[in-house]
């Protein structure tokens, strides 16, 4: 097997569902001749030519209104937009036309896109670039968000993604792009949607995260085992919509919960993540649940984003809170 | 060399007069066609006078008028082949009537009735665009299939002159001059966008000539000249399908309101209406007509007549329809309803929400 980078992973899956099937087009700005700002489509364009790779004008909304006439015409666009902090230019094709398509059309039509897009911080891009914007698309019925954690699990995750009927937001954290490898399979392997992973097994805390506060998590956990904690983590891989069979049950076992996300506290997946805990675990909580998140303030300039971010030392400083209460 | 604003001299395609004489060289239509195209704008203002009337008794909802708009919308749809694709605004009836779309779906959208949401299968129309301009990049998606399909059709955006504001409108021609895609772009001077008249959304002294900085073809025509606009709605698809993607603009007026929500006589200038009243699409058709000899004051009373009937049965169709449920409502999220959503769904049924 392959040990792939992240951003490996995401280039394998994309030319294994090319390969498979012709309806898949990829497109986006700089995604040709240039394979992407990261290489994501490397080599992409040489082997299914200009007409599925291709490189639009310089328009994110003009990509995603490209996508919604691709769509109903029977192809599986897969378009890029080149860094997240630009969706704003794009929303109306995204929310209000991909997402409400099947509903809009009684079900005539359906939007199977996937809009696959660089963020997060840490690595000090120039402003707009880095910001975690998946609660606002997860507050969009209609659009699936799926964010993966690790080479494996984008893999897996993009070719269900691209194969998926509805509407997938594809998020794929730019710290993680090449921070590690893996081993990932040659070939097709799908990771189911809205199916969350148990990253760490343990009885004491779950933890429910995503995307690079995986890592983050997973690190805090072991350093809080060295003081006798055994902590769970849940990566929950798919944050719309959210895999309640599995954090419930996580819940209920270990009767402590907190919820780490990177993007800013206030509205979110993991308010979002707390009040479903509320909902249904009520009475099985030893302690309320809380979050990490980053400050509610727009994303900061890089001299300042690294204090900024959550980071392993606030998920131990929260966990102890939620141990010892 | 300076490019000076508006130097471009863009030439109006007339074919008719305001008075129904031919001053244009006689297009390629027969007899049938043209009284076609005349039935057509008949069916399409009674339905669209009826609509008005239902919306002030409380029968349907909201409803955008397309009086004076007839020979436009009729016109270009005439010109279409069953494989085309309008991606209409809300304002496009008489479009989407000659195109296919059944007079009860249309009662049945401004009902608020899923089923309005869509035409019948085998129908190449888009479901109605509420966002303005945005149909002109879906457009220009289905063009980029047809032409990578290899197949013959044109995908038109209806649009009007607001929709050339945005920046949508921008992307699209941007894009279709780029790929060389089968577009057109049918573009509606009705004069206003609600309140704001086209005076004010561009310094272009004309729509058809912004073509000119896409790199692609651009022509203006009277858009309440039924013959002027479907001889160049021919010609511009003809030109689509070769990949050469056209913006044309119909100069027409928006005799009636934005929509049932709104009152004209708030912005617009005195005298206004009553000099456009005057350039009417049907009563320049009709002197046509009558002047040919294919056409009378008794068969014109029948095709009313006909054309009032049509809309009646529609109406009644659309509301005998059962109406909508809430619950249906999460049949169409997602393909598979995640857990969270059964659980709303089946929560509205235990409470009898359901109406």
């Amino acid at each position: 097997m392959a040990q792939m980078t992240m951003i490996q992973a995401i280039t394998d899956a994309l030319r294994t569902e090319m390969g498979k099937d012709p309806n898949v087009l990829v497109f986006g700005e700089d995604v040709g001749v240039n394979g992407g700002v990261f290489r994501a489509t490397e080599g992409l364009q040489k082997e299914f030519g200009e007409d599925r790779v291709f490189d639009t004008p310089l328009a994110e909304s003009g990509i995603g209104g490209l996508a919604v006439g691709l769509a109903l015409q029977g192809f599986r666009p897969v378009p890029e937009i080149q860094f997240f902090g630009f969706v704003f230019e794009v929303f109306d094709s995204i929310a209000g036309q991909l997402a409400r398509m099947r509903y809009r059309s009684g079900g005539r039509y359906t939007s199977p896109v996937t809009i696959r897009s660089p963020f997060g911080g840490g690595v000090h891009t120039p402003d707009m670039h880095a910001d975690s914007l998946e609660g606002l698309m997860a507050q969009t019925p209609g659009v699936k968000v799926v964010i993966p954690s690790t080479p494996y699990d984008a893999k897996g995750l993009l070719i269900s993604s691209i194969r998926d009927n509805d509407t997938v937001v594809f998020l794929e954290h730019m710290k993680l792009y090449r921070s590690f490898r893996q081993e990932v399979p040659e070939g097709e392997y799908t990771i189911p949607l809205g199916k969350a992973d148990v990253k760490r097994e343990g009885t004491d805390l779950t933890i429910v995260t995503y995307g690079a506060m995986v890592h983050e998590s997973l690190k805090a956990a072991e350093e809080l085992e060295k003081e006798g904690y055994s902590v769970e983590v849940i990566d929950l891989r798919t944050v719309s919509p959210l895999d309640l069979e599995t954090i419930i049950p996580s819940v209920e076992k270990t009767g402590r919960a907190i919820v780490v996300q990177e993007a800013q506290k206030q509205a979110g997946v993991a308010a979002n993540v707390v009040a479903e805990i509320n909902d249904r675990a009520i009475l099985s909580l030893e302690a309320p649940v809380l979050r990490v998140a980053a400050p509610d303030t727009v994303f900061p300039f890089p001299q300042a984003e690294t204090v900024w971010l959550p980071n392993y030392k606030d998920v131990i400083e929260t966990a102890k809170k939620v141990l010892t209460y | 060399m300076w490019l000076e604003p508006n130097e471009t001299i863009v030439n109006k395609v007339q074919v008719l007069d305001e008075t129904g004489k031919l001053i244009g060289s006689h297009p390629d239509v027969n007899d049938d066609e043209l009284l076609a195209l005349y039935k057509w704008m008949v069916q399409a203002r009674t339905f669209d006078q009826r609509a008005l009337k239902l919306q002030r008794q409380g029968r349907i909802g909201t409803y955008a008028p397309m009086i004076g708009q007839e020979a436009a919308q009729v016109g270009s749809a005439f010109a279409l082949k069953k494989q085309d694709w309008i991606y209409p605004s809300y304002r496009e009836v008489g479009a989407c009537l000659v195109h296919g779309v059944s007079m009860e779906n249309f009662f049945l959208y401004t009902m608020g009735h899923i089923k309005g949401g869509t035409s019948a299968q085998g129908t190449n129309v888009f479901p109605v665009q509420i966002i303005i301009g945005a149909q002109c990049l879906h457009a220009v998606g289905s063009a980029w299939a047809s032409k990578y399909k290899d197949e013959s059709s044109v995908s038109v955006a209806y649009i009007g002159d607001g929709g050339t504001s945005q920046g949508d409108f921008h992307e699209a021609l941007n894009f279709a001059g780029v790929y060389k895609l089968p577009t057109v772009f049918f573009v509606q001077n009705n004069q206003w966008a609600i309140s704001v008249p086209r005076s004010k959304q561009t310094a272009s002294a004309t729509i058809a000539q912004k073509a000119a900085a896409y790199g692609i073809t651009g022509i203006q025509v009277d858009g309440n000249d039924v013959l002027a606009v479907y001889s160049t709605m021919k010609e511009a698809l003809r030109r689509a399908r070769e990949g050469k993607p056209v913006l044309v603009e119909a100069v027409t007026y928006r005799q009636g309101p934005h929509t049932t929500a709104d009152d004209p006589t708030k912005y617009r200038q005195n005298g206004e209406l009553e000099q456009w009243l005057a350039k009417d699409p049907l009563k320049r058709m009709k002197a046509f007509l009558i002047e040919r000899g294919i056409w009378n004051e008794e068969l014109e009373q029948v095709e009313f007549e006909t054309a009032n009937d049509k809309v009646t049965k529609a109406f009644e169709i659309a509301a005998s329809t059962p109406s909508s449920k809430t619950v249906e409502v999460f049949d169409f999220v997602y393909e598979q309803k995640p857990s969270q959503l059964a659980e709303q769904q089946n929560s509205i049924q235990v409470e009898g929400v359901v109406k």
